[in-house]
């Protein structure tokens, strides 16, 4: 791909994310419920006090100046004050992203290491007993309601057979000190092997939960783009050379089979930022899911706001790497 | 010129009835089907199968086990919840909130979503840039976050569920509409309905519509199963229908509390989305290998 190609849809990404910035400051501004007196709750303060904290909070100019406001805020990642917190949004935010990325990121890898082996070997056993099986766990895989799916595992790894954590990020035993923010980076930092092997048991039944879904759509698109690679003139022609099968299997179609998996799990991982806000609420986990559900109850809505464009515009760049991927990777797909 | 003239007669045996054929042929499906069917008998039932009332509180009954463990109750099958009200019940009218919003929501969704795809793909030009647009920038949002920050302003209820839901959904038949609608513009029948002088409205609702039909039916039973889904995660997360109204999703919810001492609160709601889900899911497959073989694998 060229690179006035990829320029040109770098700009074309502009629109969509005003657009996408518009509706979640049209959101703000019509939920109901005055910012001013949701700040200020019980206290009792003087119409100037209140005409002066309607001033510092750009409340009184008009709605159009607002949103542009917003946007240029938004770009120096300056979401306001948290009303709960007392502190900047970006702050409150930023204390929780580390939390968020990392048990994405574990799902992920969960989905991939578990998705692509299976997808391989249903696609060569086509109409076994194994292909049928992966058939039906996947199809349970998209049909289970993620929040039911965690609860299932707490009960049966947490409180029937104890051997995993009920909820939570790390025991209380092992004390890390913060450098990056991700538990297993942090551990192995500090060379504390047994507070990495407890970060990862904390991580584990959240992260199997949050990637089940994801698990499920890879390993029929593996199976799929597998069966239809193995249909291919060159694939015949290198068995037919006498190649052995397990290197025709895995030298030459996997090579090709991979690429509609990669591009569907960068699409893919963009649905993990809303399965976050389910499993973080189901296993106590300290991130940005959690924070935003309860942020939601406490009518904390700068910090709503500044969450959802937060993953609204991650969502649009990862669905923009994707394409990308996929152009990348299959050199005959034209932009 | 009259509409007679121009709507397509179908032959004896049309496409239709041999896809119809195909689908009854397939067990699973059917299978599926009667398990759907039974869910939808039980929420308009509600009121007739329900073997106690879904909102009585009985402090007596607090926790009770489901009827085949020890201190269960055989007029309590699945046992109660914290408030001691009886489970199954509950479940039986947490359907109807299901299947409503899940119908309701992909009605609204398919209706909104044939309108915008049909003037995207018969107008193209401006019409298609705005509708499309629309589409990329909606499709910016994962789809439970959008929902969540709906009702975050909206408020719960009913209502507003299917609104917060819909107003992304109809996305989706809309991008299927406006493929199809482009592929089948071009096409003979089309071309000949424009000579003989029918106008925008005809073409598009007697000549493109019904044959584009297949595809978008099959697209909206499968998205019915993830609108099921998400309203119960909704629910879950306590933005979605409000106690005491009995749903699946805030029953689940109702029981983290107790998992510890009572397993059945939040195991039997779940089992009942899942059964649904995984239903539709089955029959929505069937119907893409008969209706829309295209996409079949």
């Amino acid at each position: 791909m060229s690179l006035g190609k990829l320029l040109e849809r770098i700009i074309q990404l502009v629109p969509v994310l005003l657009g996408v910035s518009l509706i979640v400051f049209v959101m703000l501004a019509l939920t109901p419920g005055d910012p001013v007196q949701i700040m200020v709750g019980e206290q009792a303060i003087t119409a100037e006090q209140e005409a002066e904290l309607r001033r510092d909070l750009g409340l009184d100019r008009p709605l159009v100046e607002r949103f542009f406001l917003f946007v240029a805020n938004a770009v120096q990642f300056d979401f306001g004050q948290s009303y709960y917190h007392g502190r900047p949004v970006a702050d409150v935010i930023a204390e929780r992203l580390p939390a968020t990325i990392e048990l994405s990121l574990v799902a992920l890898i969960v989905a991939l290491a578990t998705a692509i082996p299976l997808g391989v070997l249903a696609a060569i056993r086509k109409n076994s007993i194994f292909d049928r099986m992966a058939t039906v766990g996947s199809l349970l895989g998209v049909s289970l309601p993620g929040f039911w799916f965690g609860i299932l595992l707490i009960m049966l790894f947490a409180v029937h057979l104890q051997i995993l954590p009920v909820s939570g990020r790390i025991g209380y035993a092992s004390e890390v000190l913060t450098v990056t923010g991700f538990l297993l980076i942090d551990t192995l930092l500090a060379g504390d092997i047994a507070a990495f092997g407890e970060a990862l048991r904390y991580l584990l039944l959240p992260a199997i939960t949050l990637g089940l879904p994801m698990t499920a759509i890879l390993m029929r698109v593996t199976r799929t783009s597998m069966l239809e690679v193995m249909r291919q003139d060159y694939i015949t022609f290198a068995e037919a050379k006498g190649l052995p099968r397990r290197r025709v299997l895995y030298r030459h179609a996997l090579k090709n089979a991979l690429i509609p998996t990669v591009s569907v799990a960068a699409i893919e991982t963009g649905s993990l930022l809303g399965g976050n806000m389910i499993v973080e609420t189901v296993f106590g986990w300290p991130g940005l899911g959690r924070l935003v559900v309860e942020s939601i109850f406490l009518r904390n809505y700068p910090l709503v706001q500044a969450a959802v464009l937060l993953y609204a515009v991650t969502y649009v760049l990862l669905n923009f790497i994707a394409d990308i991927l996929y152009t990348v990777l299959n050199p005959r797909v034209k932009l | 010129m009259t509409d007679a003239t121009l709507a397509p007669t179908p032959p004896a045996d049309s496409l239709f009835r041999r896809n119809l054929r195909e689908f009854r042929r397939n067990r699973l499906a059917m299978a599926s089907v009667i398990v759907v069917l039974i869910f939808v008998i039980m929420a308009v039932a509600a009121p007739l199968i329900a073997p106690q009332d879904p909102n009585a509180t009985d402090l007596f009954r607090r926790l009770q086990p489901p009827a085949w463990v020890q201190g269960g109750d055989w007029a309590y099958p699945l046992g109660c919840d914290a408030l001691g009200r009886d489970i199954l019940s509950r479940i039986i009218y947490g359907a109807r909130i299901s299947i409503f919003i899940g119908v309701a929501v992909i009605i609204l969704a398919t209706g909104v979503g044939i309108l915008a795809g049909l003037a995207a793909g018969y107008f193209r030009g401006w019409v298609d840039v705005v509708i499309g647009r629309v589409v990329d920038i909606l499709l910016g949002f994962p789809y439970l976050i959008f929902a969540i920050g709906l009702m975050a302003m909206m408020g719960p209820g009913l209502m507003n569920i299917v609104l917060a839901l819909a107003y992304k959904e109809w996305v989706i038949p809309c991008r299927v509409v406006r493929g199809e609608t482009l592929a089948v513009r071009e096409l003979e029948y089309v071309e000949a309905a424009r000579a003989l002088g029918a106008g925008p409205r005809h073409i598009m609702w007697r000549e493109i519509l019904p044959n584009i039909l297949s595809p978008v039916i099959v697209v909206s039973t499968i998205r019915m199963a993830n609108v099921i889904i998400l309203e119960a995660s909704l629910s879950f997360l306590g933005l979605g229908v409000q106690p005491p109204t009995a749903s699946w999703g805030s029953m689940v919810s109702d029981g983290r509390a107790f998992i510890l001492e009572a397993w059945w609160v939040s195991t039997f709601p779940g089992l009942a989305i899942l059964l649904l889900v995984l239903a539709i899911n089955v029959a929505s497959q069937g119907l893409r290998d008969a209706f829309d073989p295209r996409f079949s694998e």
